[in-house]
């Protein structure tokens, strides 16, 4: 019987819908403003207990990019925990695992941990929400860390480089534009009091999304949740209002050079919506990006590697989980003896020729959607990425039941949604291409 | 002030807790009619089954001439079998929400596959074509060649592949582990249809095979649809490869790298899974560099000195050979002091072990981060075989940190003064590291 039960919710979730598989998701909200959101996954006795601050890279002040990300490292060198030995080291020592990461629009701390020690990370990490107190000289040395992270990152590799030229080109008002770690100049000029400044003004519950996962009820971790952040006072939150693009005239071109480069590539992005701003079209992006981009059924695929061998990969994406913009792009990488002339040809002859059909066939569509369906469910089977999933959502501003409807909403794309959103999207104006090549020209 | 006192308190009471709950995975070993044998862990939650095949052919069995031919097949064979060509067999696998692939390492060629219970048949059945009967035709072939080529190209100017190439080379002089798993441009040229044949003949092998499943499939379903998948394949006796020779000779080896930032790798011989001081071995790698952020490396090179985004340490082990080491990325001029403090750490390990409070901390993280590793069905099936082709039992998952657990600080201040050996490390550094001679002879 449960394997018939099974068959038949499989057999319905390919041919039409959603998860097979959906763990039990509930919320709670304290009065102090913390939202929670618990998932419950009992497969295996650990929790994922993920805390989301509404405040990222493009909330600092101009002059001060990085700083959103070094706070995100100080939070680490709280005197709290200084004396234990540090942060980390206090749940190494409780036998669990701990990270965090800094994006334009949202800070996230973690851990993951057997499922009895919640309510210990909950104490360390409602401390360091509450106050954060930094030795200076400890500040300073941790600046010199993310020097450190940033040439890993950016100067010591020709596409990190690449890829911040283009993004500070895309972006004409916006703070997308400025890169998350920070400018190198920038960096080196940030002064503690910045970062505890920041601290105070959004680290709060009422800033703040918690999100537990893993093998846990929702009444423990209510209760748990109440007790180790119930009594740390709101900070008086206020949305966020970022500066907007103005319409964008004229098509951008960047060009990197770099003698370390043995791989040339072309990419163009464009401006895009968001899940958060336009869902619909969104998934329809979503949808686009797929029938051109992946897979070898793909129409890049198809024309660039299949029909013609010119290049060694192609593909598209579209970036729609951010607040304010997405990025829909195309990108190819030519083979030995193909100039970035003739592929870029190539990658807009598949562009223009998509845009002058009547769009994507009935078996571009299903195909498209059966390969997303299968992500899906196999995505029920990581509790990070179902944790990050509700997190991210609700930190960027998406309520839970814009976060759920997301299957049924990329379900509904038909043909025309995708034509509509790729002539609105698909526009040269609202792009940067980008092309990243050695100094001698592999173009020959 | 008062929150500290009670964040300390509730830290000490967090931390005499008894040590977390083992993994839940009920592990079944079986044998099926056909004489595989399997471990199972049946799971319902998901209507999913996740396998993985650990085949005991790797690329240490290719011929010199062809290396990367092992790796080629394998990304191979999911572009067409049959009477299916590339673009028929990702549409075929597409329509089942069958996701598979195949991976070369050096040892061992591995197969993971994530199917639906409902399409399990067919999956499996087109599965059983990959791996039976693939197509290797020309145009598929030759984009293979391309992607690998390129990737060879990008390795050229890559800092890490260049460090991790470089070790190899000098460690493994006469051996398959001194090359590259892609090989070099000439010898990826003189690949063939038969030379991949003979590749898959070579790994596809029920000779030393390991099987892992994790999902909504019961033992006799389980063994019935390993029969189905393998029947077909050879079992053949191979010859076993001795172990691999070290050479003698350790000499500091500087790679030119244009990149500001230099990256080192500091190699010596490491420590088999058989020694009976492994986990010994194990516990102190960990206190020396591993996993989280509280190890002496990471403290003395990061937090203390800011020399360093990423340091660690590592124990490597493949069937024939088994190396410890570290690894550090820094400024060219800095990278000398860091590997100069690394050679420190290496040698006060040696010289006065570990505390009785690290031994204590490294237990606890590595019991309590042993089932967080284990949080998926993906996860525990490739364990699963990992542990088979090892010769670890089939309750390993369970019965592993108990061997932790009975590590003694004299076993660990054992196994550092006989392991560790500064003066045998390997150093090789990619990038324009400035002052590095003076440090290399001040440390021999």
């Amino acid at each position: 019987m449960r394997r018939l039960l099974a068959l038949a919710a499989t057999m319905i979730a390919l041919a039409a819908g959603p998860a097979a598989a959906d763990w039990p998701v509930t919320t709670f909200t304290l009065d102090n403003g913390l939202e929670g959101v618990v998932i419950e996954d009992r497969r295996a006795p650990v929790a994922t207990h993920m805390v989301f601050y509404r405040v990222g890279g493009a909330d600092e002040p101009v002059g001060r990019s990085g700083l959103a990300h070094w706070l995100e490292h100080l939070m680490f060198k709280d005197a709290d925990t200084a004396a234990e030995g540090g942060f980390s080291a206090l749940v190494a020592a409780n036998g669990g695992q701990d990270n965090a990461f800094t994006s334009p629009d949202v800070t996230a701390y973690f851990q993951r941990i057997a499922s009895d020690r919640l309510g210990f990370v909950m104490g360390l990490e409602a401390s360091r929400m509450r106050d954060l107190e930094v030795g200076e000289a400890e500040a300073l040395t941790e600046r010199d860390v993310i020097l450190e992270e940033r040439s890993q990152r950016v100067e010591n590799d020709p596409s990190g480089r690449f890829g911040e030229q283009r993004t500070a080109a895309m972006y004409l008002n916006h703070p997308y534009g400025r890169p998350l770690i920070g400018w190198r100049h920038e960096i080196a000029q940030l002064r503690l009091a910045d970062a505890l400044a920041f601290h105070a003004r959004h680290y709060g519950p009422d800033n703040a999304v918690l999100v537990v996962a893993g093998d846990v009820d929702p009444e423990t971790v209510e209760r748990l949740a109440r007790e180790h952040y119930g009594d740390i006072p709101p900070i008086g939150a206020v949305p966020r209002e970022r500066v907007a693009e103005p319409p964008h005239a004229a098509p951008r071109r960047v060009v990197y050079e770099d003698a370390r480069v043995r791989q040339p590539y072309v990419i163009r992005e464009f401006l895009a919506p968001t899940r958060r701003t336009e869902p619909e079209r969104a998934a329809a992006l979503e949808m686009l990006a797929a029938v051109l981009g992946d897979g070898l059924n793909a129409r890049l695929q198809q024309a660039l590697t299949v029909e013609r061998e010119l290049a060694v990969a192609t593909g598209a994406w579209f970036s729609g989980s951010t607040r304010d913009y997405g990025e829909f792009a195309v990108y190819a990488a030519p083979q030995p003896g193909v100039s970035l002339d003739e592929i870029e040809a190539a990658m807009d002859e598949v562009l223009e020729t998509f845009l002058a059909s009547d769009g994507p066939s009935a078996e571009e569509m299903e195909r498209v959607k059966t390969r997303w369906r299968a992500s899906w469910i196999y995505s029920q089977d990581s509790q990070a990425t179902l944790a990050r999933r509700y997190g991210l959502g609700l930190a960027i501003g998406m309520t839970v039941e814009e976060i759920e409807a997301w299957p049924e909403t990329l379900e509904a794309v038909t043909a025309e949604d995708v034509m509509e959103a790729a002539r609105a999207v698909l526009r040269p104006e609202t792009s940067v291409t980008g092309r990243l090549r050695s100094p001698e020209g592999v173009e020959g | 002030m008062s929150r500290r006192v009670a964040a300390a308190a509730a830290l000490a009471l967090a931390l005499v807790l008894p040590p977390p709950a083992e993994a839940a995975a009920d592990v079944q070993a079986i044998e099926t009619p056909g004489g595989i044998e399997v471990w199972l862990v049946e799971a319902s939650e998901i209507p999913m089954v996740a396998l993985e095949l650990r085949f005991g052919g790797g690329a240490a069995r290719e011929p010199a001439e062809l290396a990367g031919v092992t790796r080629m097949m394998a990304g191979l064979l999911d572009e067409g079998a049959g009477d299916l060509d590339a673009a028929a067999f990702e549409a075929a696998a597409d329509g089942l929400a069958l996701r598979f692939g195949a991976s070369a390492g050096r040892d061992a060629v591995s197969v993971s596959a994530r199917m639906l219970t409902g399409t399990l048949d067919e999956s499996v059945e087109l599965l059983r074509l990959a791996l039976t009967d693939p197509r290797f035709d020309a145009d598929a072939v030759e984009r293979a060649r391309a992607r690998q080529l390129s990737s060879i190209r990008s390795a050229e100017t890559d800092p890490g592949e260049l460090a991790s190439r470089a070790w190899r080379a000098a460690l493994f002089p006469d051996d398959p582990y001194g090359r590259r798993l892609s090989g070099e441009a000439a010898t990826v040229a003189r690949i063939d249809r038969a030379a991949l044949v003979a590749a898959r003949e070579r790994a596809l092998d029920r000779g030393d095979l390991a099987v892992g499943i994790v999902g909504d499939v019961t033992p006799d379903e389980a063994a019935a649809l390993v029969d189905r998948l393998l029947a077909d394949l050879p079992e053949t006796e191979r010859d076993p490869l001795g172990p691999a020779e070290f050479a003698e000779a350790r000499e500091l080896e500087v790679v030119e790298l244009d990149a500001p930032q230099a990256v080192a790798r500091l190699v010596q011989e490491g420590i088999g899974r058989d020694d009976p001081d492994f986990f010994a071995a194990v516990v102190m790698e960990h206190v020396l560099g591993g996993g989280g952020f509280s190890s002496r490396l990471t403290q003395e090179v990061r937090v203390e000195r800011g020399l360093t985004y990423s340091v660690s340490s590592f124990l490597g082990r493949w069937d024939r050979a088994a190396v410890l080491g570290a690894q550090v990325a820094s400024d060219n001029a800095r990278v000398a002091e860091a590997i100069a403090v690394i050679r420190d750490e290496w040698a006060r390990m040696r010289e006065t072990g570990v505390t009785e409070e690290e031994l204590e901390d490294a237990k606890r993280y590595l019991t309590g981060a042993w089932p967080l590793a284990f949080d998926s069905n993906a996860k525990i099936a490739s364990a699963l075989a990992g542990f088979m082709s090892e010769g670890l039992p089939p309750d390993y998952l369970e019965t592993r940190n108990a061997l932790v657990e009975a590590v003694t600080l004299e076993d660990v201040n054992r196994v550092a003064a006989r392991l560790l050996a500064p003066e045998r490390l390997q150093v090789v550094v990619v990038g324009r590291p400035e002052g590095l001679e003076e440090t290399a002879d001040a440390a021999d």
